[in-house]
């Protein structure tokens, strides 16, 4: 199988995010470079409304997260409740 | 009473993909003639998957939040004077190369987003494309101001939009930009959206913005990564336009097969100068380009065509030897530059010790072997106050326009050649994938504009190398080029640091 | 360190980038003069277009205006994208409190079943026409010559796109987003005799090659009948008639005609004021596509309006034409 990898600038609220990554995507490998955070997974990576919203404590809108963006590797499926990366084989 | 809430699909269904219309009074494909010359066979646009689906209200929302960050710290940043905390004038010459190389060719995406973003009969494809296009105008936009104030306290940026049309290695990007526009709605999507975008470009904005952050150059790392949040939304079109293709009929696949062997190609060649800028130019390094390739090309590439197998697309073409370049690319390409420095629009110089270290340790195989002893030489000659500029004009590839630089990957002290004769013509290229995409397609690559060849006709002024430099090129002889030992760009900053 | 720096030596070498210079002396420039001068390309292309063999990638022939510098046509607004986007934010954030708040007051119930119809059958189809006035725009943004133009028309082809949206959410609101209602009104633009004349003359527009015609039959000929019966004379009638809350949900559509008339009129008087005939060009443009337009909308605007709206409309444009300096 292979990683998808998404890549966040380094920012309060990505912090946020990568914290809600890690709890739906616990074999999520996290690694920190300048400016930016990487995160990547085998097969696939989820990331989920209702999670980032209890660790940001407030509203968030899946499609926020293209503020924060910085790359993405693998198919992309985005609803109101989650953002997912993933390949097919 | 509420109203149900449409989810995002729904909502974009019904407000893009259901405004176009079949046409009674005229022929829709007279509005839309370009879809078919290029023998792609499309069955049913409404197939076309939306991986986002952005409606223009929450876009104007989203850019708009992105641009007041943007701006905020472009003004902080010069109203700081940010170019005082760089790492080291010498990594304001990457600037200069970004400038002038790849900043036009955001506005060439531009245009080419606008020309497909008009001419695609799928409305969601249509869409995409339009937004693209307008993102990309941004991005040229945010690139210039970004760089106005290094404008202000640095040379060789001054005329960047002049020099990318008429400096002899500016040729390299710009010809690869105009055989995209110039080509076929679909293979300007497989080109610029798949090759470049999807794989590519994540060589030249990632690694290469963490290092201008580990340069401490904060105005270009918060351009290019703003830059790159719109850079997901485009991908992703590259990744579905592909999809498309290779489901609406079997016999697309041979067609974009061949695209992609192509546009890999001259994509490889094109970012040989991002090669450079990586291992030679950041003075505080993140990762080599060897590192980076590995990264962003051969595993996210790798695990990308692993899968689009199931369409029967291989990896492209010479991928064998793109594998093996990464080990040389760097040090050929910048040894170059160190030859021409006399007719470059930015400074170059010898790497240290430390750097030539790094770089020993970061190419194991080749380093040593191959490329170090010729930094020696040259130090050593610089030491007796003989540093050289080579004379002759370079010979060009009449495909990627790079100088025949490149070796023999299995014998990297030969220089590789390959020819083809057309009409009566014969032509020269760098590598096999080059001489195959001219044979391919002979008719539009003899009409190359090759900076050397016009330079010998008399098109560029002269015949005095320092009257072309100056007077067609723009550049202000002595203070825009060679080395950076002694150049004007390195007197300010030692007045500004206060040393001697 | 920094304490040693002397101001003094901070002194830039430069104001702004050279051509910004050739064209303004050295002196500081602005965001929208560093972001728009000079940026197209116009020399030595490697290859010809695949799909226009006889022109260059860039060519200024793709339309017969001629201009000594296609740079003169500078936007009133100053838009780059990031002034554009912003103040595009700003207008959309108002719609969308506006939106909500009919919504979340169910105000589309004090409206009657009679004015729901004329708002099914004769406002939403205008969804259709701002998708052809998005594609015209975008035609004119991928082969006009020169950022100064181009780049606005880009704007308006999204700010169309926007608007055709928004027009829909208004038929979203008038079924609880059943989409039903958007049938309807498809329905209507397809078949209804009223909207006939302006479909054809959407898709006459978009088979005409010379992009600044093309812009000129939407920009100025069009849109300027079409807003002013829709929201002005439209717009009166809804608040005479107990509608007047619709007016929330255009007030997007109107303060954008307000905008965008400022940078069409320009347009107009530069590019008449250039020449003989760039003046008599345009003029000839205008004629046939103005006699066009008026036969086209007739049905429409007496249906939705009665006898003479239409008749008003076309002052509105000829006093736009007069002060472009056209028909003197």
């Amino acid at each position: 199988m292979s990683k998808v990898y998404i890549a966040l600038q380094d920012n309060d609220v990505s912090r946020y995010i990568v914290e809600a990554i890690e709890q739906d995507n616990p074999d999520a490998t996290i690694v920190h470079n300048p400016a930016m955070i990487r995160i990547e997974n085998e097969g696939r990576l989820d990331i989920k409304r209702e999670t980032v919203e209890e660790f940001i404590g407030r509203d968030w809108d899946v499609q926020e997260l293209h503020l924060n963006l910085i790359t993405i590797g693998g198919n992309v499926d985005e609803d109101d409740d989650c953002f997912s990366l993933f390949w097919k084989e | 009473m509420s109203a149900k809430k449409l989810n995002l699909k729904e909502k974009y269904q019904l407000l893009t993909r259901d405004l176009d219309w079949d046409y009674s009074y005229e022929d829709r494909q007279q509005a839309f003639p370009f879809e078919e010359f290029e023998g792609i066979k499309i069955t049913d646009w409404s197939k076309w998957e939306d991986p986002f689906r952005l409606t223009m209200d929450s876009y104007w929302k989203y850019q708009a939040e992105k641009e007041k960050k943007l701006y905020a710290i472009f003004d902080a940043f010069s109203q700081n004077n940010g170019h005082l905390n760089i790492s080291d004038p010498r990594y304001v010459n990457a600037l200069k190369i970004f400038l002038t190389a790849v900043s036009p060719l955001e506005y060439g995406a531009y245009q080419g987003y606008a020309h497909v973003g008009r001419q695609f009969s799928g409305v969601g494809a249509r869409v995409a494309c339009q937004m693209q296009s307008i993102d990309e105008l941004r991005h040229i936009q945010t690139q210039i101001h970004a760089m106005s104030h290094y404008n202000k306290f640095f040379d060789g940026l001054q005329d960047f939009r002049q020099m990318h049309d008429r400096v002899w290695y500016l040729s390299v990007p710009k010809s690869f930009f105009n055989d995209a526009r110039a080509a076929g709605p679909f293979e300007f999507l497989v080109a610029i959206s798949f090759s470049f975008e999807y794989v590519l470009t994540n060589l030249l904005f990632v690694p290469f913005m963490s290092g201008a952050a580990h340069n401490g150059d904060m105005a270009t790392v918060t351009f290019g990564f703003s830059a790159q949040s719109d850079e997901a939304r485009h991908m992703t079109l590259g990744l579905e336009i592909i999809k498309f293709l290779l489901e609406q009929h079997e016999d697309n696949v041979p067609i974009v097969q061949k695209w992609i062997d192509k546009w890999f190609w001259r994509g490889t060649r094109l970012l040989s100068v991002v090669s450079m800028m990586m291992d030679y130019m950041l003075p505080n390094k993140v990762m080599s380009w060897k590192e980076a390739w590995e990264m962003y090309f051969e595993e996210a590439g790798g695990s990308l065509f692993k899968d689009l197998a199931r369409y029967g697309i291989r990896m492209p073409k010479y991928s064998d030897i793109i594998e093996k370049e990464k080990e040389h690319l760097s040090h050929q390409v910048w040894w170059t530059f160190y030859n021409y420095g006399h007719a470059a629009g930015f400074h170059t110089w010898i790497p240290s010790d430390q750097e030539l270290d790094w770089l020993s340790e970061k190419y194991p195989d080749t380093f040593d072997k191959y490329y170090r002893p010729r930094w020696e030489l040259a130090k050593k000659m610089e030491a007796e106050g003989k540093r050289f500029y080579t004379k002759a004009l370079p010979q060009l590839c009449n495909t990627c326009q790079v100088p025949m630089l490149f070796t023999e990957m299995d014998d990297p002290t030969q220089l590789s050649f390959r020819e083809s004769v057309y009409k009566g013509d014969r032509y020269h290229f760098c590598s096999d994938g080059c001489k195959d995409i001219f044979d391919d397609e002979p008719e539009k690559f003899v009409q190359s504009w090759l900076p050397v060849h016009q330079i010998l006709q008399g098109n560029c002024g002269g015949p005095e190398l320092d009257k072309i430099l100056g007077e067609f090129y723009g550049f202000n002889v002595g203070a825009d080029n060679m080395d950076i030992k002694g150049s004007p760009d390195e007197k300010r900053w030692k007045e500004w640091k206060g040393v001697a | 360190m920094t304490l040693e720096i002397k101001t003094a030596n901070l002194e830039p070498i430069r104001n702004t980038y050279a051509n910004i210079e050739r064209r303004f002396g050295d002196k500081p420039a602005s965001r929208y003069q560093e972001a728009t001068y000079d940026l197209a390309s116009k020399e030595f292309f490697h290859y010809r277009p695949l799909w226009q063999p006889q022109k260059e990638l860039n060519d200024p022939t793709r339309t017969v205006i001629e201009m000594e510098d296609w740079y003169s046509f500078k936007d009133p607004r100053q838009f780059y994208y990031g002034a554009y986007v912003q103040q595009r934010s700003k207008m959309q954030e108002v719609a969308e409190n506006n939106y909500a708040f009919f919504e979340k007051r169910n105000l589309d119930r004090l409206i009657s079943d009679d004015i729901k119809q004329q708002l099914i059958h004769y406002l939403l189809p205008l969804r259709h026409v701002e998708q052809g006035a998005n594609l015209n725009n975008m035609y004119a943004a991928a082969y006009g010559t020169a950022t100064a133009i181009t780049q606005a028309c880009l704007y308006n082809a999204m700010d169309r796109l926007g608007i055709a949206q928004y027009l829909s959410r208004i038929g979203l609101i008038l079924d609880a987003h059943s989409g039903a209602v958007l049938a309807d009104a498809k329905g209507c633009w397809m078949q209804d005799s009223a909207w006939q004349g302006v479909r054809a003359y959407v898709e006459k527009m978009t088979v005409t090659e010379d992009w600044f015609e093309v812009w000129v039959a939407q920009n100025v000929v069009l849109d300027t009948l079409v807003y002013d019966l829709y929201y002005y004379q439209f717009d009166a009638w809804l608040s005479d008639n107990g509608a007047q809350d619709v007016a929330m949900l255009t007030e997007f559509m109107q303060v954008w005609m307000k905008e965008n008339d400022r940078w069409v009129d320009s347009v107009m008087k530069i590019v008449c004021a250039e020449s003989t005939h760039n003046r008599e060009q345009i003029q000839r443009w205008v004629s046939t596509w103005k006699d066009k337009c008026v036969t086209a909308l007739q049905p429409l605007a007496s249906e939705l309006l009665g006898g003479d709206a239409l008749a008003q409309a076309v002052s509105v444009l000829d006093k736009r034409l007069a002060k472009a300096g056209l028909y003197k």
